[in-house]
């Protein structure tokens, strides 16, 4: 498992940067062949990330840091969302669906991660933040090349 | 991110252009929940055909209205979902609570309203 590329970006805790998140990381992974499908599934998982950074882990405050990192290995492409922020309680029922007690939220982020993603991990800690690490693996094709 | 709001007869269409994201998502349902109020209507539906991207945040302002509508007697459908957001629906269980229609035509005979 080799290092082909690296992306680092710092965004603030606002909701445009959602978009900007998943178009960068989408931008970063057509670098390899993914179709189209991949790729999207790529943006809504990316946008789950960063949005749970931003509603659950600074609470809506504007000025928490979020860092995102893409690595694109040799065999997969590897997306990394770091928040500061309040960071999660119960690690299992935040993996369940409809785990929000908001009636405008469907408790789905995780459940999209990890659908579209071939691997999702999480690491937080109340009072200290989260750690999203999702893991897509590259077109057979890509890999046979490398 | 567009949002247009029309009332046809007793039924608010609603078509919402672009991104429906976190960005998009507090503006949404702050306008047609203020619409919905003002011209007393019960009965929605959430034309999707200019979506390019939903996620969970824009699926939560479907939800939440569609449990207002609910609340109020009302009934909503989802009409012109593109495969992929059609995906994301099916894959979020709304599919389940409702109903999605190829086109506006057969979501308003559904909701009551024929066309012309």
């Amino acid at each position: 498992m080799r290092l082909r590329n690296r992306m680092k970006l710092e965004l603030l805790s606002l909701p445009g940067n959602v978009r900007l998140a998943r178009i960068a990381v989408a931008a970063f992974a057509s670098e390899v062949d993914y179709n189209v499908s991949d790729l999207e599934e790529i943006k809504v998982a990316v946008s789950e990330a960063v949005s749970n950074a931003i509603t659950h882990g600074y609470q809506q405050k504007k000025d928490g840091v979020i860092s995102l990192t893409a690595t694109l290995f040799t065999d997969a492409l590897e997306i990394v969302v770091q928040d500061h922020g309040k960071g999660i309680d119960d690690l299992e029922q935040a993996f369940e669906p409809n785990s929000s007690s908001d009636p405008e939220r469907m408790g789905l982020g995780f459940v999209f991660m990890r659908s579209f993603m071939d691997k999702v991990d999480v690491v937080s800690e109340p009072g200290q933040g989260t750690t999203v690490k999702l893991r897509k693996k590259l077109p057979d094709k890509v890999q046979a090349e490398t | 991110m567009g949002l247009n709001l029309k009332r046809l007869g007793n039924i608010m269409l609603i078509e919402v252009c672009g991104e429906f994201d976190l960005s998009a998502a507090d503006y949404c349902r702050q306008e047609i929940d203020q619409k919905i109020r003002a011209e007393g209507i019960k009965d929605i539906l959430f034309d999707l055909e200019k979506v390019a991207f939903i996620d969970s945040s824009g699926l939560g302002v479907i939800l939440g209205r569609y449990r207002k509508a609910k609340e109020n007697g009302g009934r909503m459908a989802i009409s012109n979902a593109n495969p992929r957001i059609t995906k994301i629906l099916e894959l979020s269980g709304i599919t389940r609570l409702i109903p999605v229609y190829p086109t506006t035509s057969q979501a308003l005979r559904f909701l009551g309203r024929g066309v012309g």
